[in-house]
């Protein structure tokens, strides 16, 4: 199973060495890792999305990471009532003739496009990793040149933050 | 007024109360060497750096204080990582200094430039380069704190070069601010009743105890509450000494080469109760047969320890010093009478086990066997020496026929497995405890390993005692190649044309060789009644093997017993 944590962290020089450190040391199976500067200025905030075979497994990727000393907090995003999104960058082939049908797929996904020259076009996409991955899918037809993503980023709903609990 | 930054780590040294360093300079730690000539701090000079680490290594494990070493950038630092591994798998607090070349330079490259906070940030509690000299009070005030609070652990400071002769308005900070780094020192007093409970409950308990108890200097607690309860104790490699071998409750070590009583008593028992151990897979064999008819209690300071290669059914996490005071207090509120009652037909069971099959060797033998030598140095020595050992089977059987009688008093590379590390450490281990003997025990192999150390201690006259267990071979590569391997000997011998006893005359270490059985007694006696330091090579058969042994992924009732 895949689990989401936030990871809050102390915004200094080396930090994600060590947990990247970590992660391979322990072996680990971590899909996605995305940080990021925060609210407060001396902290990041790392999303981590890692796979998971149970609970205990979770807790030792928790408790592992909970004891680096940059670590300041790890909330466990899982069960939670939350939002999460990813980022992609896709740069597909555009073809005259097949250039109508991808603006059409973009207007769908609710996506933008942010590029375009004679063959290519960037489509800018943000949501949920299933959506990425379904545009993705659809838009292999004409050719897909490069994708970049970003991981996913995760915030719970409500007033509280996340390092108020 | 401005100071360098070389004399403010210096500084930093006399305020955390350290008492030496042992260190090798080079290119990038001169101007550090420079302010320690004018500050006359203590400073030992070993002949290889990772001599070094494990001599700060072994002054730590004896005295309990940080251990601190000091090497140059590169090869300097890069020597220092298997002692690093070697504490940070042991838990044993460890500030290790390295230069760094000069800041511009760094990422370039540059002549001696290693990335030493990279390259051990797998093998430290944490690790901090300094760039500023601004940062260096606060840093080493951290690296104090961390390095010997929580669980201890060593943490590595790389220093550039140039943050040395850089001037700073020196201040020690009193507090010291880390929001991700709290270590637990108490838990919740509450779950040591859920734990109380489980005991009076329990029909076979079994107290499992382990390095968490010598490092945390609570081995009295946990003798009186053994005496008052009556629930015998098995430790594994790292909590031998933390009860008295000859404690009636006592039933020595556990796992691959434990003894039949206690490993058949960890199959049997009803209640495994594990302070500060970490079910290391030499202990536990197969993990789904361990201590399978037991629940399971885990008292640990570091909370990633629970669950992480056996499940607990109870986890009390906390330091020691806390837990096993309340535990205390909470078992005094029975007799002694009522405990001892409970439990009385499983100690009979269990020293049925010890009578059954006791440790042994072949007493008749015409050869010196390498058991009855540790026995003799037990003897002489009351139990009551530093011992120190290198890797393999001289370790264990130093682990089951030496009768320690004291905590802190069984160094050995538990975690890690560290050849090399026996006589270093021992030289460590007597500068932090001068009164007290210490004696290395090593093979012929790891001895190899690390013996340039030998001129250490003839210099500076260490009065160690080395005992060299000869056997021509690695001798635990070789038990496993007879075993497993079909007795294909792949590389293990060490037939050799060197001569132990001249090589360490030549390092100014007097030394003697034993070779007849007869005389044994009296060389050794004399051997360890030596003023100063002093080698003997004692000569053993090649192909003992260590008994019992539990084959690698069996369960621990499933012992070759031999004999």
């Amino acid at each position: 199973m895949k689990y989401t944590l936030a990871v809050l962290v102390e915004n200094k020089p080396g930090v994600l060495t060590h947990i990247s450190g970590l992660i391979s040391r322990r072996a680990f199976n971590i899909e996605s890792i995305a940080a990021g500067y925060t609210e407060e200025p001396d902290m990041t905030r790392i999303t981590i999305v890692v796979e998971a075979g149970d609970e205990y497994e979770l807790e030792q990727v928790v408790n592992q990471l909970s004891k680096l000393i940059d670590v300041i907090k790890i909330i466990d995003l899982t069960g939670q009532d939350r939002i999460h999104r990813e980022l992609a960058l896709i740069k597909v082939k555009a073809a005259p003739g097949d250039r109508a049908e991808i603006i059409n797929i973009v207007e769908i996904f609710r996506a933008h496009i942010v590029d375009v020259n004679k063959e290519t076009m960037i489509i800018e996409l943000i949501g949920e990793e299933v959506k990425i991955d379904a545009m993705c899918e659809l838009l292999k037809d004409y050719g897909i040149k490069e994708i970049v993503r970003t991981g996913k980023v995760a915030i719970c709903r409500g007033a509280k933050a996340a390092k108020e609990d | 007024m401005k100071i360098t930054g070389a004399q403010a780590l210096i500084k930093c040294l006399e305020l955390e109360n350290v008492e030496v360093v042992f260190g090798y300079p080079g290119g990038s730690v001169l101007t550090l060497y420079d302010a320690l000539y004018e500050s006359k701090f203590p400073h030992i000079l070993p002949r290889h750096e990772q001599g070094a680490v494990h001599a700060a290594d072994g002054y730590a494990r004896a005295t309990g204080k940080v251990g601190v070493c000091i090497a140059t950038s590169g090869p300097g630092a890069t020597n220092l990582i298997t002692g690093i591994a070697t504490a940070y798998m042991d838990s044993i607090s460890l500030v290790a200094i390295t230069g760094q070349v000069i800041v511009p330079l760094i990422g370039r490259d540059s002549f001696q430039e290693a990335d030493i906070k990279g390259i051990t940030t797998p093998i430290t509690k944490h690790n901090f380069l300094i760039k500023d000299v601004n940062d260096l009070p606060r840093v080493m005030k951290e690296a104090f704190y961390i390095a010997r609070t929580g669980r201890p652990g060593p943490v590595l400071v790389d220093i550039a070069k140039d943050v040395f002769a850089a001037g700073v308005d020196f201040e020690y900070p009193q507090k010291i601010t880390l929001r991700g780094y709290d270590p637990i020192h108490e838990g919740e007093e509450q779950i040591i009743g859920d734990v109380y409970k489980e005991l009076l409950q329990a029909k076979r308990p079994l107290f499992f105890i382990g390095g968490g108890v010598n490092l945390s200097d609570t081995s009295e607690t946990i003798r009186k509450i053994v005496a008052h309860t009556g629930i015998p104790v098995v430790s594994s490699l790292m909590g031998l000494g933390c009860i008295a071998d000859d404690d009636p409750y006592n039933f020595g070590m556990i796992g691959m080469h434990g003894t039949y009583a206690g490993n058949m008593s960890t199959t049997e028992t009803d209640l495994l109760v594990g302070f500060g151990v970490r079910f290391d897979d030499r202990v536990t064999g197969l993990v789904d047969e361990f201590a399978a008819k037991a629940k399971i209690i885990h008292f640990d300071i570091d909370p990633a320890e629970v669950n992480k290669n056996v499940r607990s059914h109870i986890r009390v996490i906390g330091n020691l010093q806390w837990s096993l005071n309340e535990l205390l207090n909470q078992v005094i509120n029975r007799t002694k009478q009522e405990w001892k009652e409970q439990f009385a037909p499983w100690r009979e069971k269990m020293n049925a086990w010890k009578l059954e099959k006791p440790l042994g060797y072949d007493h008749n033998s015409d050869f010196i066997m390498p058991q009855q030598v540790i026995e003799k140095v037990s003897q002489i020595t009351k139990g009551e020496a530093i011992i120190v050992t290198d890797v393999g089977q001289h370790q264990m059987w130093t682990a089951q026929f030496y009768r320690f009688q004291q905590p802190r008093s069984f160094l050995t590379s538990g975690g890690l497995g560290t050849m090399g590390f026996g006589l270093p450490a021992a030289l460590g281990a007597k500068v932090g405890k001068p009164e007290k003997p210490v004696i290395c025990i090593c093979g012929d192999g790891g001895f190899m390993m690390n013996c340039q150390e030998l001129m250490t201690v003839a210099d500076l006259n260490i009065p160690i005692k080395i005992i060299i267990l000869n056997n021509q071979c690695l001798g635990m590569v070789a038990q496993w190649q007879r075993t497993f391997y079909q007795r294909h000997y792949s590389h293990s011998s060490l037939k050799t044309k060197a001569d132990f006893v001249k090589l360490s005359e030549a390092m100014g270490v007097p030394a003697c060789r034993l070779e007849n059985k007869k005389e044994m007694f009296q060389v050794i006696e004399k051997a360890l009644s030596a003023d100063g330091p002093f080698l003997i090579e004692i000569r053993i058969p090649s192909e003992e093997d260590v008994l019992p042994m539990v084959p690698a992924g069996a369960g621990l009732d499933k012992m070759i017993i031999g004999g």
